[in-house]
C-alpha cells in the first residue's frame, strides 16, 4: 500500500497460510491486494516436526493425532475461491514446467494470486501425492486446466470431464458414446464453473484439476487507495497542516 | 424582572441521561461553546459499553462531566455542582457525586412510575424528601419540548428525542452563554438534510433558553469570566483527536507517508476515524482483519519506508504483542497509541484505566525491549504522539505511546503550535551500497540504518530469526545473542541522552514528591495545590518518559524523605521505580475505571505523613 510499485510474494505453507494465517489469507485474497502468494501445501507440519496441517486427509496418523485425523480438511483452491480470490491456480512441485507457468501467470496477474503447490514432505508425509505426480499413476489422475479447451486426461488423451447438470463426471472418448465437444471447456473467467472444478476432489473416480481455475480482473486494494487520496487531493486541494490543527473553532488570547 | 448574575470562578456541570437522551451530544456542545469564550476545562465522558441499553435502567445511564472556569482547570471535577438528570436512573446513578448543596436539574415528566421501578427505586426521589439537602428543579421537559413543537406535527418519539437540547438551552441559559455556536452546529448538522428537523431543534434549544429567562424558579444566573490561559490561538481538543493530529504533523515533518493500520476498539477507534477522513494528507488508514494484522501492515509499511503507527487499546495490545517482538527484531520504526480501558480481558471498554504500563514496558516473550510514552492530558495526545514518532525514527525502534479513555475522550483548550515551528524530525534512508550493511549501527544511537526494498543495491534479509550482529544474516550463535540483546537494550537505553531532564514543580528536593504519568497528571497537580494549602511543603514530578526514564529522576528521587506514586492500577510505575532506583516508594492505588480524585489522593498523603509524625 505505501509503495505499490514493489513486487510482493508470499511463500507459504498450509500451516502458515491456512492455520495461524489463515485469517490474514482470506482477507488478502478478497481485498485483491497485489501480491502473490505460493501456498505449498504438503498436508503435514514439518518445521514443528509432524504435527497433522489443516489439509491433512481424514484419519491420516501423525504425531499429535495417533488415533487419525477426525477434522476435515481444507481444500486450498475453494477456500480461496470463497475468499473471493481473483487468480486461482494450482500446480505440483514434480512438474516444474507447469509450475513455472503457474507462477508466471501469477506474476502477471493484476491483484492477489493464489498458488497451491502439492509439495512431497520426505521426512513426515512421504508420498502423499505420489498418484498425481509418479510416472504409473499421474495420467489418469491429473487434469490440466487451458483456457478455452476441453477438459482432457488420461495417457492417450482419450478420457474427458463432462458436465451432468453441475455435477462433472470422466468419460471415456474411446466407445463412441462421446466425443470432445460434449466435453466441459475451461473458461478461467467463470467463478461459478472455478467452484465446480475445485469440488471435483470430492469425487475419487474425478482426476485432480492442475492449472488456473481462475483469473478475473478486479481493480487492487492500493490502487482503489491512491485513487481515493488522489480524489481527496483533487477536491481539496493538498492537506494544509496549520489549517487542520486549527480545526473550526477556535479563539485568541492576547 | 432582570435577574441578577453572579459570577464564579468555576463551575462543575454533569449531564447524565438515558443513552438514547444524547447526552453526549449534549456536553459536547455546551464543551464548545465554553470553550469559545475562553474558559479553561476538562471533561469526562463517562457512558455505558452497550450499544443501548435497556431505555431507564441504571446500567443504560451516559453522563458527560465538564468541568469550566476562569481558572487553571485540571480536572473534570471529583464532585459537581450542578446534576442535570433527564430521567431516575441518570438521578440515583450520579447523585452520589453531587456536592451538598448542589443543584439538580430533573425532568419530572419522566419520573413515571416504570421509570422509578426501572431505576430500583420504591418511592420518588423528588417526592420522598431524599433530596433535601441539594437545591431541586424538577421541571417538565418532555411537555416544555412539547408546547415548543405543538405546532409541527411531529411525531411523540421525534420530539421526545430532541428534549435534550431544552435542557442544553435551560444551561446556556443559566450560565451566561450565547447559543451562537450550537445553533451553528444544528444548522450543518440537520439544516442540509432535514430543514424541519433543524428547525425543531432550534426551537426547543431557544424555549430551553427562554424558559430560564422567563419563569420565577431561577432567580439568579451565573457568569464564569474566561480563564487567563498563556497568550495564543485556541481551540477545544480531544485527546484522540490530538493523537491522529500528532501523527499527521510528524509525517508532515519527516517528509514521509503516514500509514495507520488498526482495528476497532473502544476507546481508541477515533483516532482512525479521525485519519481516515485525512486523505488530502495522503494519510493510508488501513481498516486490517484484527489487531495483528493492523499491527503487522504498519510494520510492513515501515519496511517500505512510510511512517507507520497502529492504535489499539489493552486487549489489542495483548494481541499485538508478538508482531511488537518482530518490529524489536526487525529495528524498524513504529509508533503504537493504547488508549488504556479498563482490564483484563475486555473488562470495562469505555472506562478509563492505566493498568498496561506494565503490558507495554514488559509484556513480551524473550528480551524485547521498547520505547513508552505516556500523555498527561487530551491536549497532551498531540505532543506525546509528535515525540514518539520522532524517537521511532532516530532509534529505528518500536515506541508505546500510552493514553487512556480518560485522555482519549476528554476534552480541554488547546493552544495550537505552530506548525513551522515544531521540532524537525530528519530521516536519512541508505542509498549507498558501497559497505552497505543492514544491521551496521550509528555509533551515536545504535540505531540501523533505514535501506527500503526497492534502493538498488541495498538487498537485504529481514525477518524474525535472530540476526548476526552488522550483516543482518540469521544466526544462531551463543555469544552473537549475548550480543544482539545487549545491543537491543542499550540501543533504547540510549535514547535516555535525547530526551529533556525531567522537570520537577515545586522544590527539586524535600520531604515529600508525588510521582505520577499519563491521565493522572491533573488529579495530582490539584491534590498538591490542596496539600500545600494545607501547609505542607510537597513537590510533583510527572512523567512522559516511562522506558527509558530521564537520566536525572533516580538523583530526584532519592533528594525526597517520602515519595508517593498514585496511579489508576494496583502499582506498576512504583513496581518500575522500586526495581530501577531502590526507592522506598508508596502506592495510592485506586481502580475504578474512573480518573482518581484529587481529594482522594490529599487525604491518603495526608493522612500518610499525619500518621508518620504521629
Amino acid at each position: 500500500m505505501v509503495n505499490p510499485s514493489l513486487d510482493v510474494w508470499v511463500a507459504t505453507g498450509d500451516g502458515d497460510g491456512l492455520s495461524i494465517g489463515g485469517n490474514h489469507m482470506i482477507h488478502m485474497l478478497r481485498r485483491n491486494l497485489n501480491i502473490k502468494v505460493l501456498l505449498f501445501n504438503n498436508q503435514i507440519y514439518g518445521l514443528t516436526k509432524g504435527q497433522y496441517s489443516p489439509t491433512s486427509l481424514l484419519g491420516q496418523v501423525t504425531k499429535s493425532t495417533p488415533a487419525g485425523v477426525i477434522d476435515f480438511p481444507f481444500i486450498p483452491v475453494s477456500l480461496a475461491l470463497g475468499a473471493q480470490a481473483t487468480f486461482v491456480a494450482r500446480a505440483m512441485d514434480r512438474d516444474p514446467k507447469h509450475l513455472q507457468e503457474m507462477v508466471r501467470r501469477a506474476e502477471a496477474h493484476h491483484g492477489a494470486a493464489f498458488v497451491e503447490i502439492y509439495q512431497n514432505c520426505n521426512v513426515f508425509n512421504d508420498g502423499a501425492f505420489f498418484q498425481f505426480t509418479e510416472k504409473e499413476t499421474k495420467d489418469d489422475h491429473i487434469v490440466y486446466l487451458e483456457h478455452g479447451k476441453p477438459l482432457l486426461f488420461g495417457k492417450e488423451r482419450q478420457r474427458g470431464i463432462r458436465l451432468n447438470g453441475f455435477r462433472p463426471e470422466a468419460v471415456s472418448l474411446k466407445d463412441g458414446k462421446y466425443s470432445a465437444s460434449d466435453l466441459l471447456v475451461h473458461d478461467e473467467k467463470d467463478s461459478t464453473l472455478a467452484f465446480i472444478l475445485a469440488n471435483m476432489i470430492h469425487n475419487p473416480d474425478l482426476p485432480r484439476p492442475m492449472g488456473v481455475f481462475l483469473a478475473l480482473e478486479h481493480p487492487t486494494y492500493e490502487e482503489q487507495m491512491a485513487d481515493q487520496i488522489a480524489r481527496a487531493k483533487s477536491r481539496k486541494g493538498e492537506g494544509d497542516l496549520q489549517k487542520l490543527l486549527d480545526g473550526e473553532e477556535t479563539w485568541v488570547i492576547k | 424582572m432582570a435577574k441578577k448574575i453572579q459570577t464564579l470562578d468555576e463551575v462543575t456541570i454533569r449531564f447524565a441521561g438515558d443513552s438514547g437522551d444524547g447526552m453526549q451530544l449534549t456536553g459536547t456542545q455546551f464543551t464548545n461553546t465554553v470553550a469559545s469564550l475562553g474558559n479553561d476545562l476538562s471533561t469526562l465522558p463517562d457512558y455505558p459499553a452497550e450499544i443501548r441499553a435497556p431505555a431507564g435502567t441504571t446500567y443504560g445511564v451516559s453522563g458527560f462531566q465538564i468541568k469550566f472556569g476562569s481558572t487553571d482547570i485540571l480536572t473534570p471535577g471529583d464532585t459537581c455542582d450542578v446534576l442535570v438528570a433527564m430521567n431516575p436512573a441518570a438521578l440515583v446513578t450520579n447523585v452520589k457525586i453531587l456536592r451538598d448543596g448542589g443543584t439538580i436539574i430533573v425532568n419530572e415528566d419522566a419520573f413515571t412510575e416504570k421509570n422509578l421501578r426501572m431505576a430500583g427505586l420504591s418511592t420518588n426521589p423528588l417526592e420522598d424528601h431524599s433530596l433535601e439537602k441539594f437545591n431541586v428543579h424538577a421541571i417538565g421537559i418532555t411537555k416544555l419540548t412539547t408546547y415548543a413543537l405543538a405546532d409541527m406535527n411531529l411525531s411523540t418519539r421525534f420530539v421526545d428525542k430532541t428534549k435534550n437540547f431544552f435542557a442544553l438551552g435551560l444551561m446556556y441559559w443559566m450560565y451566561n452563554r450565547p447559543l451562537d455556536q450550537s445553533i451553528r452546529f444544528i444548522e450543518e448538522k440537520f439544516g442540509a438534510k432535514d430543514k424541519q428537523v433543524a428547525e425543531a431543534n432550534l426551537k426547543v434549544l431557544r424555549a430551553g433558553y427562554n424558559y430560564g429567562d422567563t419563569t420565577e424558579v431561577f432567580t439568579t444566573r451565573f457568569d464564569v469570566r474566561p480563564a487567563k490561559l498563556p497568550p495564543g490561538k485556541y481551540r477545544n481538543i480531544m485527546g484522540n483527536v490530538a493523537t491522529a493530529l500528532g501523527l499527521v504533523a510528524a509525517a508532515r515533518k519527516s517528509g514521509l507517508q503516514l500509514f495507520l493500520g488498526s482495528y476497532p476498539i473502544t476507546p481508541a477507534s477515533d483516532i482512525l476515524h479521525e485519519l481516515a477522513r485525512l486523505k488530502e494528507f495522503g494519510v493510508k488508514t488501513f481498516q486490517a482483519e484484527d489487531e495483528i494484522a493492523a499491527i503487522c501492515a504498519a510494520i510492513g509499511a515501515s519496511y517500505a519506508g512510510a511512517l507507520a503507527a497502529t492504535t489499539t487499546s489493552g486487549p489489542g495490545l495483548a494481541l499485538k504483542t508478538e508482531a511488537l517482538g518482530l518490529a524489536i527484531m526487525l529495528e524498524l520504526p513504529l509508533v503504537i497509541v493504547d488508549v488504556q480501558r479498563g482490564g483484563p480481558s475486555t473488562g470495562l471498554p469505555t472506562k478509563t484505566e492505566q493498568a498496561d504500563l506494565l503490558q507495554a514496558v514488559l509484556g513480551r516473550n524473550g528480551e524485547a525491549p521498547l520505547c513508552v510514552l505516556a500523555a498527561s492530558s487530551p491536549a497532551d495526545c498531540f505532543l506525546t504522539v509528535y515525540e514518539a514518532a520522532r524517537l521511532a525514527i532516530k532509534f529505528m525502534t518500536p515506541v508505546i505511546c500510552l493514553t487512556d479513555g480518560y485522555l482519549g475522550n476528554g476534552a480541554e483548550p488547546w493552544r495550537i503550535p505552530d506548525a513551522g515551528e515544531l521540532p524537525p524530525i530528519p530521516v536519512t534512508f541508505a542509498k549507498d551500497p558501497v559497505g552497505f550493511q543492514p544491521y551496521a549501527r550509528d555509533p551515536g544511537t545504535l540505531a540501523r540504518p533505514w535501506a527500503i526494498p526497492g534502493t538498488p543495491g541495498l538487498e537485504h534479509r529481514i525477518g524474525g530469526l535472530e540476526k548476526q550482529d552488522v550483516t543482518g544474516n540469521i544466526n544462531y550463535d551463543p555469544d552473537n545473542h549475548d550480543l544482539m540483546i545487549r545491543l537491543r537494550a542499550q540501543k533504547i537505553e540510549k535514547i535516555a541522552d535525547d530526551i529533556p531532564e525531567q522537570t520537577v514543580e515545586g522544590s527539586r528536593s524535600g520531604d515529600l514528591l508525588l510521582v505520577g504519568w499519563g491521565s493522572t497528571y491533573g488529579s495530582i497537580k490539584s491534590a498538591v495545590a490542596g496539600i500545600r494549602e494545607s501547609g505542607h511543603a510537597v513537590s510533583q514530578i510527572h512523567l512522559r518518559h516511562i522506558n527509558p526514564f530521564p537520566r536525572n529522576l533516580g538523583p530526584l528521587l532519592s533528594a525526597f524523605k517520602t515519595v508517593i506514586v498514585p496511579e489508576i492500577n494496583s502499582g506498576q510505575l512504583i513496581k518500575l521505580l522500586r526495581a530501577k532506583y531502590l526507592v522506598d516508594a508508596v502506592g495510592f492505588n485506586v481502580v475504578r475505571g474512573l480518573p482518581l480524585r484529587s481529594e482522594e489522593i490529599e487525604d491518603f498523603v495526608e493522612n500518610h505523613i499525619g500518621g508518620k509524625h504521629a
